[in-house]
């Protein structure tokens, strides 16, 4: 039931008591502001991270050759691995959990890359269709790259966004135009862009591989091996990585053993492991968070004590003419529950405020025409993406805080319940 | 209506106990006007606690009317103290911070009556004080019998059985006392009981009935027919 009187007591004691209630809910509100902040800033980091691990696959197997470290079966050490496509199909045959799959092959040296008097500076992975997948890159304009492709050896490209601004010019449709690799003429089918916006991801050219191999010389060489898994588990993911070396190794003839041979980049486990520091730093947060609030809630706590005590007069002529000690706690739990929900909520507006000024950029260019940001890595400022927290921990905060006011004024009520009546009124 | 019987009253001193009340039986007819008296140490404040539900007694029983005032728990008691009791104090105990309406008010406030009824009926009543024109004035703009006269009408407010006055004069001048002690009076006129605790003899000479206490028992009483109306 609403109860207009008791709001007004409690109006009354805060109107008179203005500087203690201000500085009370501010210990709340700072507690509370820091919480969001903190969790915002958690939040924005594994934005951030998880942005960077989101433009490839995540269930992805990345396979590089490298050098042997130890001899093998009469193989001396220090021999170089090098990968053909005869490993592409014994990865994709050999191992059944293989979903997409795809090689690439990079072009030896430094491919000039031109359309009319227009130059640039891409990189340029040749690739199998299923690259698609394993990159997680998607189309803009056009198609990808298909069989068909490959198996006709056709002389067709598919682009970055950025790859298309440069030389065909922004928002051009460049499709069925050609762009010269090394003289060689190669048609756009597509425009790529990347489904989370990475700049570095839309700067590339994909080729058939099969078509690359034939005109840039690369016989049957392929650089890496990329596969994605499904929905395989941490342990089956290490299971087909342990799998890979298996039948890398036996064709290549080195000891399984040997980390050096070949790298297996797990991006499964990567992501466990990302998820697991992600996870105690959120643990972390919350901890030093529920701290400062704490600090609060103690100090709420303590006003609402002397509160009491100051009162203890008043509250034992409200005793005399008749409140049950009913009454009197939930006047004093009133009073420390509004006074921590109000300065919280306070608290929690600040810091989403504070949290949506940083996302609008506006302190970037405020700071940039003060020059207060040379020398300064703008892409280190990215690892901070979209900091925010969602409404369900809002929410949570918020009871939080209620709980918290009653918890803080429950001691003080208790007292001042007890204060009996008699003793009250005799003191002066 | 008011109904005492063989009351005992210890407080616990350390180790030991001292025995304030040592067997108290009083009776007090309905609208009766009754003064306690005893100098200090006599144990009237202790037995003025009782009376007003207070404090618990440890042996006897107390009746108000029909009800046995024994063992009650804090809420209880705090109904039947805003049920049949009204308390005048010496030092008239109004909340600061409140008007003299609001004030006067407060005990229908725990009766749940509402905020418009109560503030009429505050406002009825401190006109019977002849203080309807203080009506919004905090008690430090009062002086000495203008706030006793307000904490007179919030004891009337809820129509008690009895008017419970702890040293009601005790900080006013003869003046005034006389005021108060005329409103007390013309409270009695209207059939409610009033019993006064003091150590004033002139306040005592101005009651029908006078209890003199000493040693936590009752030393004599005084019953007189023609009494010194202030």
């Amino acid at each position: 039931m609403f109860d207009l009187d008791k709001w007004q007591e409690i109006f009354e004691t805060i109107r008179r008591n203005r500087l203690r209630t201000l500085l009370t809910g501010f210990s709340v509100g700072w507690g509370i502001f820091m919480l969001v902040l903190l969790l915002g800033a958690g939040k924005g980091l594994e934005n951030g991270v998880t942005r960077e691990i989101a433009s490839d696959a995540i269930n992805s197997i990345f396979i590089f050759p490298g050098r042997t470290a130890e001899a093998y079966k009469g193989y001396k050490a220090g021999r170089r691995i090098r990968f053909t496509n005869d490993d592409y199909e014994l990865i994709k045959n050999g191992i059944p959990e293989v979903e997409y799959i795809s090689s690439r092959f990079y072009i030896p040296g430094t491919p000039i890359i031109s359309r009319q008097n227009n130059f640039g500076s891409f990189s340029i992975r040749c690739v199998h269709p299923g690259h698609q997948q394993v990159e997680n890159t998607a189309i803009d304009l056009g198609r990808y790259l298909t069989e068909r492709d490959l198996s006709d050896y056709r002389k067709v490209a598919v682009i970055g966004r950025r790859v298309r601004d440069a030389l065909f010019g922004e928002g051009v449709n460049p499709i069925g135009q050609d762009i010269k690799i090394n003289n060689f003429a190669f048609t756009v089918v597509g425009v790529s862009k990347e489904s989370i916006a990475d700049a570095g991801e839309e700067e590339v050219i994909y080729l058939p591989i099969t078509t690359a191999q034939r005109i840039f010389n690369g016989k049957n060489e392929i650089n890496r091996i990329i596969f994605t898994m499904g929905d395989a588990t941490l342990d089956e993911s290490k299971d087909i990585a342990r799998r890979v070396r298996q039948l890398v190794a036996e064709r290549h003839h080195f000891n399984p053993k040997d980390r050096q041979a070949i790298w297996v980049r797990n991006n499964i486990e990567n992501f466990q492991e990302f998820q697991n520091v992600m996870m105690g730093m959120r643990i972390f947060i919350w901890f030093i968070a529920v701290g400062t609030l704490m600090a609060g809630i103690i100090g709420v706590g303590n006003i609402m004590l002397i509160v009491v005590k100051e009162r203890t007069k008043e509250i034992g002529i409200r005793k005399a003419l008749g409140a049950t000690p009913n009454s009197i706690i939930g006047l004093i739990l009133q009073e420390s529950v509004f006074i921590t929900t109000i300065s919280g909520y306070l608290g929690i507006l600040l810091g989403i405020a504070t949290l949506e000024f940083y996302n609008s950029g506006v302190w970037l260019e405020l700071f940039q025409s003060f020059n207060m940001m040379q020398g300064v890595d703008l892409n280190a400022i990215d690892i901070f993406y979209n900091p925010s927290i969602d409404l369900g921990v809002a929410f949570r905060a918020m009871i939080l805080l209620v709980v918290a006011g009653a918890f803080a004024g429950l001691m003080p009520a208790y007292r001042a319940a007890k204060i009996r009546p008699i003793v009250a009124l005799r003191e002066e | 209506m008011l109904r005492l019987q063989n009351i005992h009253k210890s407080y616990p001193i350390g180790q030991q106990s001292l025995h304030v009340l040592k067997g108290i039986d009083i009776d007090i007819q309905s609208g009766e006007l009754v003064s306690i008296m005893g100098s200090s140490g006599s144990g009237k404040s202790t037995l003025l606690n009782i009376l007003g539900i207070l404090d618990n007694y440890d042996e006897g029983s107390y009746y108000i009317g029909d009800t046995l005032i024994k063992n009650l728990s804090e809420t209880k008691a705090a109904v039947y103290r805003n049920q049949f009791i009204g308390f005048i104090f010496q030092s008239f105990n109004l909340i600061s911070f409140k008007s003299a309406r609001e004030n006067v008010a407060l005990p229908l406030y725990y009766q749940n009556v509402s905020r418009r009824k109560r503030n009429a009926l505050a406002e009825e009543y401190l006109d019977k004080v002849g203080l309807l024109a203080w009506a919004d004035h905090l008690p430090n703009e009062m002086s000495g019998g203008q706030k006793q006269r307000v904490a007179i009408a919030r004891a009337l407010i809820s129509q008690p059985q009895m008017i419970l006055a702890d040293e009601p004069t005790g900080a006013l001048d003869t003046k005034t006392s006389h005021e108060v002690m005329q409103v007390l009076h013309d409270i009695n006129d209207d059939g409610i009981t009033v019993v006064i605790v003091t150590h004033e003899h002139d306040i005592s000479e101005m009651t029908k009935r006078v209890i003199h206490l000493r040693d936590g028992l009752i030393e004599r009483e005084e019953k007189r027919d023609l009494i010194i109306r202030p």
